[in-house]
């Protein structure tokens, strides 16, 4: 019988089965950022063992409140420095270099296919798209990641999601993870591991295999996982040329991780997308999910791009597009975040960021605080924004907010109308 | 090891989750103790009141895919700061189960209709619950009757809960 990816990857990585189903693996990478690290740190300090069990496979970031905002975010942040230097970990990310840590890790070269990676948080799961097994844990598993590069998982079943069709225009990578989740609700892959596979998700570009990736969380998945391709080989490429001696071998060699044809999967489903149409959420789930053509006339006080989910340079570029030559409605305010220094310096160099400001945008840096409103765009009570984010629970960018998930360019051109709209897309 | 026993939270919910279990505006705490008065605050259930309807329990029975969403293993954290150690459900989101045990807590799984049952003849009753982990027994009593429940969980679990957690015995064995 075949293996899937994340059988795969298991059985390169295991350590221990201390009993049926569960499974110590060793961790390839161990991500860390300030809102669950520092008290990680602070027990192992309490325990007498502050200790790394390798400061290279640890990679550091604060980027949810960043710069910090009050007493509180400054101490996490003091914490997570003073640690990073103790301990010599060399990648470190501290303001100035720092962004959001699912954009910014795999732009560094972090993330290779065949990898495990953990992070106290929950979409650790974007790296899947590079064949990955990443996942998000509490901060009790990072701590013992941090100390000793191991983590329990029970043993993956894997759902496969087979994506195909043709897409229309104006509909993206965001819509087609949002119809995923519709289909699967917020409990359909729990547990599992979802391989995304199918003639849609071969074509996409890295960006979008992270978008897609992302918000497999949002169905209770476990990581979401894409097969390594030309194009997984192609973006690491500056990264892995000194340990292969061309493309074709590190595909080669990436290609061993990917699922045999007569892989056993515990569920699989086909989506077609062809006739799918920009869509949002309603409601306080991710798998409250409509057409956009359902919601339209929805009043929007705030409009937010970027996140973990869609603040890279694409999201950025398709959202700039339809701004170009419009200006935003008085009634709303416009936020973008690129998602990484390196994004926001692209952006500039493409004239998108001048597209944003021109259009009514307030530009700040990379950093997670809208997202799950800690900072830089915090809604009110009874304000209603659109967003490029990955979660509209209850509260999620505010007390008595209330959120509509959607694509950078849906989020883009309700911004114009002031109300949630597909309009110019 | 803690005692799993008291009077029963009863959530008629499926799919709380993490931010409403404790919301992300209070991450930045660092002290556990500052998440206490905050649990369930942004919990959307008909009837309930975060401020009036915890206190004094030290057990929630719930149903579907509790604890979905984020990572933060401040959920767990902000039941033990009310000294709720204990969670009873139909299903729970796979890093909030294993952060319980983590936290050496207690997450026990049963079938749908077991909790359609329990929430049919208790939540409406002053209800305790007490966990039996030597027999994997739950032992649920009210007015109107005493009901014994079996549940199950991994060897490897109930060693996590009885030793002290994930970090000492991670440190010893590997």
């Amino acid at each position: 019988m075949g293996k899937t990816i994340a059988q795969k990857i298991f059985k390169a990585h295991l350590k221990d089965q201390p009993c049926e189903d569960v499974n110590v693996l060793n961790i390839d990478r161990v991500f860390c950022h300030e809102i669950t690290t520092p008290t990680a740190i602070q027990d192992l300090v309490a325990r007498g063992k502050d200790r790394v069990f390798d400061p290279d496979k640890i990679k550091a970031v604060i980027d949810h409140v960043t710069p910090a905002k009050d007493s509180k975010t400054a101490m996490q942040g003091k914490i997570m420095r003073e640690w990073a230097k103790r301990h010599n970990i060399k990648d470190f990310f501290d303001i100035g270099q720092n962004g959001v840590c699912h954009a910014l890790f795999p732009e560094k070269g972090f993330v290779l296919p065949g990898h495990t990676i953990i992070m106290g948080d929950s979409h650790t799961c974007t790296h899947g798209a590079f064949g990955a097994f990443a996942a998000g844990v509490g901060t009790t598993d990072l701590e013992v990641g941090i100390l000793k590069g191991v983590c329990t998982f029970k043993t993956p079943e894997t759902y496969k999601i087979e994506i195909i069709g043709t897409l229309r225009q104006g509909v993206y990578a965001k819509d087609i993870i949002l119809e995923v989740i519709r289909q699967l609700g917020v409990n359909g892959a729990t547990n599992m591991v979802i391989e995304f596979t199918g003639s849609i998700v071969d074509a996409m570009t890295m960006d979008q295999r992270m978008t897609l990736a992302n918000m497999a969380v949002e169905a209770g998945a476990t990581s979401g996982i894409c097969l390594p391709d030309k194009r997984t080989v192609e973006y690491l490429w500056e990264f892995i040329k000194e340990d292969y001696s061309s493309k074709a071998q590190a595909l080669e060699m990436f290609s061993k991780y990917r699922s045999d044809d007569d892989a056993l999967y515990a569920k699989t489903k086909t989506v077609d997308v062809t006739n799918l149409e920009p869509l949002t959420t309603f409601g306080f789930k991710p798998d409250n999910v409509k057409p956009i053509s359902e919601m339209k006339g929805t009043k929007i006080d705030q409009v937010y791009i970027g996140s973990c989910t869609n603040g890279r340079l694409e999201d950025l570029q398709i959202a700039a597009k339809i701004l170009k030559g419009h200006v935003i409605a008085g009634s709303v305010r416009g936020i973008v975040s690129p998602a990484t220094p390196k994004i926001f310096s692209q952006a500039l160099e493409q004239g998108i960021i001048q597209t944003f400001m021109e259009s009514g945008f307030c530009v700040t840096n990379p950093t997670c605080g809208a997202c799950l409103g800690m900072s830089n765009g915090v809604l009110a009570k009874g304000e209603v924004a659109a967003s490029t984010t990955n979660r509209n629970f209850n509260g999620r960018m505010g007390k008595g907010g209330m959120v509509h998930l959607m694509s950078p360019a849906s989020a883009a051109a309700s911004a114009i109308k002031g109300e949630i709209s597909n309009e110019r897309i | 090891m803690k005692e799993f026993k008291g009077s029963v939270l009863f959530l008629d919910r499926s799919d709380i989750n993490t931010d409403e279990i404790i919301p992300a505006r209070y991450l930045t705490e660092i002290e556990k103790s500052a998440l206490q008065p905050h649990l369930l605050e942004d919990l959307k259930l008909d009837g309930f009141n975060s401020k009036n309807d915890i206190k004094g329990k030290s057990v929630i029975v719930t149903r579907e895919n509790f604890g979905c969403g984020s990572s933060r293993e401040h959920a767990p954290w902000a039941l033990e700061t009310n000294k709720i150690d204990l969670v009873i459900a139909s299903g729970f989101a796979r890093i909030f189960r294993q952060n319980m045990f983590n936290c050496g807590m207690l997450a026990i799984e049963l079938s749908k209709e077991i909790i359609n049952d329990i929430f049919d003849k208790f939540s409406q009753i002053d209800t305790l619950i007490s966990v039996d982990i030597n027999t994997d027994e739950l032992i649920i009593e009210a007015a109107v009757q005493t009901q014994t429940i079996q549940f199950q969980i991994s060897k490897f679990d109930k060693d996590l809960i009885q030793t002290g957690g994930w970090v000492d015995y991670a440190d010893k064995y590997y």
